[in-house]
């Protein structure tokens, strides 16, 4: 089993969501975060004052998915988060050992 | 102050004092009036009372009219808006963990000055007992006989409206003048320190800027300089901004600063607030025409000019930043507000128009400059209101068109005026823009000076960090554990 987290634009969750569900990827849990990359930031002006806002809003889209499942989701998520513009985000794939569903006590495979 | 257009016509003993006394009383006629010229001629310069005295020489007594007094209650409402309209204004501007405390330091005042102003603010500002023109009496403390037993009675001979609707909208004028300074102080001003600062700065110099602009006194339209303030350009745009130009060079920058400036916490909150302000600005100045018939021209030129300086702020931005902001919109539609507020009733469309293009662009020029020198006026309390309310004051002047600054009603203006034209009245204007800076600047220093070495002014930078929402309040605008 893995654990996808991918950082993308607020944007772009909804269509995220439905390429996941569309090849039976089913759980997922989303987080709002700030952050910057190479997007660095964006300039903002208010009245006379200049800002950069280096941690600009994205969200944190987190999954397990089994180990064949993987390519799949990774391609799936590519394709929906992507602009093609700088601040498109990353995805990151980490092994996790167990997973328990709390409401019957099943672990591995058949508690995802 | 207004005219009501109901006035005797014809040329006014008011006109007395100047060197062609004799030539105007010349002119007068009747011989009831001509008494009353050789009455107030004997009082002398400078001792003229409150306009009410002044006043009977040349406007003849009117009941007091429904509509007239109607527009005036109209007008206290729309102004007691204004206040938690600047409120939500100056509260989009601050950090989310001060925001509670910057719009208290507005709203808490319509508790504040509220009281004060019925006790002893009003009769300080409009009484005439202490035969002054800089300060008024004590004999209208708790408004006692304003309007007579039964409220209904006129405000003074030539005035159609009731003496009670005018201390009540006089009052909403007071709340909002210190409210405008906390723009400048937010985000470390201890809160004690306000509530000590408002209070004397509403007592000793709102209640006499009120009393020098409009109750009679030596700035005015029957005094020694003559100018003319419609609905406060200078009683409070000048006063409030120079009160916080002044309050930020003592009280000092947030800790941190510039380094630890941040962007608007809620922009529509500004917008929200802008829109109040514009609201209410109706009543503040068209209300301040006193007469519900001709008020059409003043209600008009207030949203005209509010137009103008909107559009030339984002046309300004357009074209130097390529994005017309909406900050931008809500502070240039409020410069444009307080340039046109001394002016409102004096002039034309035309004029109004010029007043909010000029207005917009030099708070524009002073927004910038502000940030440049990185003095931190926190949310622009000089820059706009200080700076639009002298350029409103000094193309007041200018522009000031003489049909509409009636003899009766404003004798020494219409006197400068037709002596020397807009030129002389600009000279008065600058001289009571020079004069309401010292004063107001030097009065200010004093009780932050007071203030300070009482209550002290600021927040420790711990305190500052911690936001004043939970350090002032004990309270959070935003709960981050709400599910």
């Amino acid at each position: 089993m893995k654990q996808i987290t991918a950082v993308v634009r607020p944007s772009k969750v909804d269509a995220i969501k439905e390429a996941l569900v569309a090849i039976d990827i089913v759980g997922m849990t989303i987080r709002d975060v700030r952050g910057f990359g190479r997007q660095k930031g964006q300039v903002e002006r208010y009245r006379g004052n200049e800002f950069t806002v280096e941690f600009i809003p994205k969200v944190h889209i987190t999954t397990v998915v089994n180990d064949d499942k993987v390519e799949a989701a990774i391609t799936a998520i590519s394709n929906a988060a992507r602009s093609g513009e700088i601040g498109d985000g990353k995805i990151f794939v980490s092994p996790v050992d167990e997973v328990v569903r709390i409401r019957t006590g099943e672990r591995g495979a058949t508690a995802l | 102050m207004a005219q009501v257009p109901m006035a005797g016509g014809g040329p006014t003993p008011l006109a007395v004092f100047d060197r062609f006394r004799t030539k105007v009383l010349a002119k007068v006629q009747e011989p009831e009036l001509k008494r009353y010229a050789v009455m107030l001629l004997a009082f002398g310069a400078g001792l003229l009372p409150l306009m009410a005295g002044s006043a009977k020489a040349a406007l003849q007594k009117v009941p007091t009219d429904g509509a007239d007094t109607l527009l005036m209650l109209m007008g206290s409402a729309l102004v007691l808006l204004m206040t938690p309209g600047l409120a939500f204004f100056y509260g989009g501007f601050t950090r989310a963990k001060n925001v509670l405390n910057t719009m208290m330091m507005s709203f808490f005042l319509m508790g504040l000055i509220g009281v004060i102003w019925v006790i002893v603010g009003y009769s300080l500002a409009f009484d005439t007992g202490f035969k002054s023109p800089f300060i008024g009496g004590l004999g209208q403390m708790w408004l006692n006989g304003v309007g007579g037993e039964l409220g209904d009675a006129p405000l003074a001979d030539g005035f159609a409206i009731s003496a009670s609707s005018f201390a009540l909208f006089q009052g909403m004028f007071a709340i909002i003048t210190p409210a405008l300074i906390s723009g400048a102080l937010v985000e470390r001003i201890n809160f004690k320190a306000w509530f000590w600062f408002s209070l004397l700065w509403s007592l000793f110099i709102y209640c006499p800027m009120a009393k020098m602009v409009w109750g009679g006194g030596y700035l005015g339209p029957f005094g020694e300089i003559g100018a003319i303030d419609f609905a406060g350009g200078t009683v409070v745009h000048i006063a409030a901004g120079v009160g916080a130009l002044v309050a930020t060079a003592i009280v000092g920058p947030r800790s941190g600063f510039p380094g630890s400036k941040r962007p608007p916490h809620n922009v529509p909150f500004i917008l929200l607030g802008a829109g109040l302000l514009w609201f209410g600005w109706f009543g503040f100045n068209g209300a301040s025409y006193f007469a519900a018939k001709g008020a059409g021209f003043s209600f008009q030129t207030t949203t005209f000019s509010a137009s103008a300086a909107l559009l030339t702020w984002c046309l300004i931005e357009w074209f130097r930043d390529g994005k017309p902001t909406a900050v931008g919109a809500a502070t240039g539609a409020v410069a444009g507000l307080v340039g046109i507020t001394p002016a409102a009733g004096f002039v034309y469309m035309p004029q109004a128009f010029i007043i909010g293009v000029a207005t917009a662009a030099a708070c524009y020029i002073a927004v910038q400059v502000k940030a440049a020198i990185q003095f931190d006026d926190s949310l622009d309390a000089y820059a706009v209101h200080g700076v639009g309310g002298t350029v409103g004051a000094l193309l007041t002047g200018l522009l000031a068109v003489p049909a509409l600054v009636p003899a009766d009603y404003f004798p020494k203006s219409a006197e400068i005026l037709a002596k020397g034209g807009n030129a002389a009245l600009f000279v008065a204007h600058v001289k009571a823009v020079l004069i309401s800076y010292g004063f107001v600047g030097i009065g200010t220093a004093i009780i932050l000076w007071i203030v300070g070495a009482t209550v002290g002014l600021r927040v420790t930078p711990e305190q500052e960090d911690r936001g004043l929402d939970f350090v002032a309040h004990g309270e959070e605008a935003y709960d981050p554990m709400t599910y």
